[in-house]
């Protein structure tokens, strides 16, 4: 820091009591001096009181309040004694210009491209090894730093915990027993028509990605279509009304939790995106993509319910490896 | 005795020298010039109250019952985050007036950092020599907000496990790399070996606040290194800076307003209740809760995931999920890329080179004033499109209509803005006497009928009158008992 600024060595001409400059509050310094102190007294009756309630366990808004008490006196108080009671100026200082003079700009230039720059020039091997090895380096601390974090993403599609590195996976396949989250298992009369149940595989109770949300639907008789408009393909994936469809929405993964019976339509509460569960969970409204993907189900000579099989894709939502 | 203190420091590091420059150091008054210290306060408290919640947070996600004074929650299989973040707040002593204020601060700490970044912004503050400052400045915004996030995200109760969620499955919509990214971070696919917590936990308390020191420091360095902007005035100049001395009235005010800040944060941690995670509960995969926002400075990266229409790419055996890399994002990289490279977009299109230290009223500079507007604009749109479940519950609407709203609100609002913004900029300038007090016309009528206007005196406020500014006295003189009671305080009437 340079010290060339003017400064008056000595003391601050005083200003006359009817210098048009000064403030009212200036005209009577003990007044501003008595407020700042009370002030600062209530500031000090602010903290000792919050001592006392915290000695006492009073509650949260009481520490607040003596806390703040005590921070808003004494805050009060300096900055009255600040703004009120010490140089106000205007003072003035001089600035500099950041930039060296041309000398000294030239003679540091020349010493990185003179000095170094023509040493390293001579050994253009060297700096291009150097650079090469600092990049090897570079790659061989940040390699194991990151890889080591978590395993690399699979295509495996079977269950039975694969479920840990691979977007593809769920532990849904032929046969699993659909139960709540308890670890119940569902049974084909469970649910009332217009009911929805989330259900997992058994084994994996509340496990992410194999969430699914279970409707029974309206079926009109014993011989219709278990669901209204199955998509191609589809017709036998439902049973007795009821459909099973992933519950992870297909924008960013949220549980698609609320179901409109009204409307038939299940809403993910995240952002809104609405999906038909007569027609496949195809989206109508949102931003989700894709239709919720379905889980073929049926029912058992018991009533117990089953998957008839896994998922045909992926759960959840898009990524770059989904095809 | 002080004297002899001082004596024996200088001996030993020689601080007279540089120390009489320091506590010399001028630094200008003006109220917006406070907004970047209300973020520096904050920030203190945030360490402060941080350091607190350490010692009763544990970083995990292994299940254990809850034993604690919080009845509802007895007997519950919960996570030990989350059973220890409860603890704190119910069975430590004053813990919950602690992680309220921690909240609080973290809030206004985002917030005064936005607008002290307006401030900074519309009076050009950024422009050479102070670039790099605007830079450091812009990076502590980016890394407040992530912290913010994983803050709010670990005590693993329902909404902030959703936004994890949400969380994995954007850095998933990355094309390539995503997938490989959400698996190294989480530790597989999600949710992971509940390893989740431990990693936000220290990155939110080691990694990004040792950066975030860092920055500050160099921000505040630079601050003391080029001396702060200053207003045009009276003896105010590019070669000088006008206004009250470092030691003592700065230091006084400065403290006095780090105990003001401190009061409004830790009376709103004990009397506005923030974050009541036991009224969420423990967080599971598959439960959800309905109509809730993200803590206020992500709300416009929500919204712009609500109104982004469902295209997604799918070819050559690949899917980009554009719906939600663009919003979440492309749109927030481009907006802090913006940012970032703002003052030497500015300097390359005025071809402006020179040193600036004083600074602009925003209307003298309508393009800028116009674009910054339009940002807001923009920004503040894409924030109320977080809401649009609220909306359309509180205003009876049906859902779709507020979506398309702003679908076409968000994209079209700062043109609108900037247009407004430019032409209130060119009436402003065009037009005499803006911002000064009205004075009344006295209208008379002469003996022979003939009326005229005169305009009264000037009422007392109406002159700016200011003072020439002088060099900083080495000491104030209070020995004259009738001159003493003005202590050497001058002041400017406004």
């Amino acid at each position: 820091m340079s010290d060339d600024n003017p400064r008056l060595e000595g003391p601050l001409p005083p200003a006359a009591l009817d210098d048009p400059h000064l403030q009212p509050a200036t005209k009577h310094p003990e007044r501003v001096q008595n407020i700042a102190a009370a002030s600062i007294i209530v500031g000090m009756i602010g903290f000792v009181g919050f001592i006392w309630v915290y000695w006492v366990n009073a509650s949260t808004q009481w520490e607040a309040a003596t806390l703040a008490l005590g921070m808003l006196g004494l805050g009060v108080g300096t900055i009255t004694w600040g703004k009120y009671l010490m140089p106000q100026g205007p003072f003035v200082e001089e600035r500099h210009d950041f930039h060296s003079s041309e000398s000294e700009r030239a003679s540091f230039n020349a010493a990185i491209t003179g000095r170094g720059g023509l040493e390293v020039k001579r050994r253009g091997l060297l700096l291009g090894l150097f650079g090469v090895a600092g990049g090897i380096m570079t790659l061989a601390l940040v390699i194991p730093g990151i890889r080591s974090l978590g395993p690399k993403p699979t295509k495996s599609e079977a269950g039975n915990g694969t479920t840990d590195n691979s977007l593809f996976a769920t532990n849904w396949h032929k046969g699993a027993k659909l139960v709540t989250v308890g670890g119940r298992q569902v049974m084909v009369d469970d649910l009332e028509v217009g009911g929805v149940l989330t259900v997992f595989p058994q084994g994996y109770e509340g496990s992410s990605p194999d969430q699914v949300i279970l409707l029974r639907l309206a079926q009109l008789g014993p011989n219709d279509p278990p669901y209204p408009i199955a998509p191609p393909g589809k017709t036998e994936w439902g049973v007795q009304g009821y459909v099973a469809y992933s519950k992870l929405c297909t924008h960013l993964g949220c549980p698609v939790g609320l179901y409109q019976e009204q409307t038939q339509q299940l809403v993910c509460p995240c952002h809104q995106s609405i999906f038909n569960v007569n027609a496949g969970a195809v989206p109508e409204f949102g931003p989700a993509p894709r239709p919720l993907p379905q889980l073929p189900i049926t029912v058992d000579a018991t009533g117990q319910m089953l998957a008839n099989g896994g998922f045909d894709q992926a759960v959840g939502p898009g990524f770059w490896e989904r095809p | 005795m002080i004297d002899k203190t001082l004596n024996w420091v200088d001996d030993r590091l020689g601080i007279a020298k540089g120390g009489r420059t320091f506590v010399d150091k001028i630094f200008p008054d003006h109220w917006s010039f406070m907004l970047g210290e209300i973020a520096l306060y904050s920030f203190v408290i945030l360490l402060g109250t941080g350091v607190f919640l350490t010692l009763y947070y544990v970083p995990s996600g292994h299940e254990i019952v809850y034993h604690g004074s919080y009845i509802p929650l007895r007997g519950q299989k919960v996570s030990e985050a989350y059973a220890s973040t409860v603890g704190l707040s119910f069975d430590v002593r004053s813990g919950l007036l602690m992680r309220q204020a921690h909240h609080w601060a973290a809030d206004i700490f985002l917030g005064a950092i936005a607008v002290h970044m307006a401030r900074v912004f519309f009076t050009g503050a950024f422009r050479k020599p102070r670039e790099f400052n605007w830079i450091v400045g812009t990076l502590m915004l980016i890394l407040g907000i992530v912290n913010g996030f994983l803050g709010y995200s670990l005590p693993d109760d329902l909404v902030s496990g959703t936004g994890i969620r949400i969380a994995f499955s954007i850095i998933e919509s990355i094309p390539v790399i995503g997938s490989y990214l959400g698996f190294f971070l989480f530790g597989g696919n999600y949710p992971g070996n509940g390893i989740i917590l431990e990693r936000f936990y220290i990155i939110h308390v080691l990694l990004v606040p040792a950066i975030l020191v860092g920055l500050l420091g160099a921000h505040l360095g630079l601050l003391v290194k080029q001396k702060h902007t200053q207003f045009p005035g009276k003896g105010k100049t590019e070669h000088n800076v006008v206004g009250s001395p470092m030691f003592p009235t700065f230091i006084a005010k400065t403290t006095g307003f780090l105990f003001m800040a401190s009061a409004v944060i830790f009376g709103l941690g004990g009397f506005a209740q923030i974050n009541p995670i036991w009224q969420f509960g423990q967080y599971e995969p598959y439960q959800i809760s309905y109509a809730v926002q993200p803590d206020w400075y992500m709300g416009w990266l929500d919204g712009a995931l609500r109104i982004m229409p469902s295209w997604e790419w799918v070819g050559w055996g690949h899917t980009i999920p554009l719906e939600v890399f663009l919003p979440a994002v492309v749109f927030p990289g481009l907006i802090f890329n913006i940012l970032i490279v703002w003052p030497f977009i500015e300097s390359v299109w005025t071809k402006d080179t020179r040193y600036h230290n004083l600074l602009d009223r925003p209307r003298d500079r309508p393009k800028r004033t116009a674009a910054g507007a339009a940002m807001l604009t923009l920004l503040f749109a894409v924030f109320f499109a977080s809401s649009t479940d609220v909306m359309a519950n509180f205003f009876q609407l049906p859902l779709m209509d507020v979506l398309w709203f702003f679908r076409f609100f968000v994209p079209l609002s700062p043109i609108v803005a900037y247009y407004i913004t430019f032409k209130i900029c060119h009436e402003m300038i065009a037009a005499e006497g803006v911002g000064q007090r009205k004075r009344a016309l006295v209208v008379t009528r002469s003996a022979e009928g003939e009326y005229s206007t005169v305009e009264a005196a000037p009422r007392p406020g109406d002159t700016h009158e200011e003072l020439e500014p002088i060099p900083v006295p080495t000491f104030i003189e209070l020995t004259d008992p009738e001159l003493a009671t003005s202590a050497g305080v001058r002041r400017v009437i406004r």
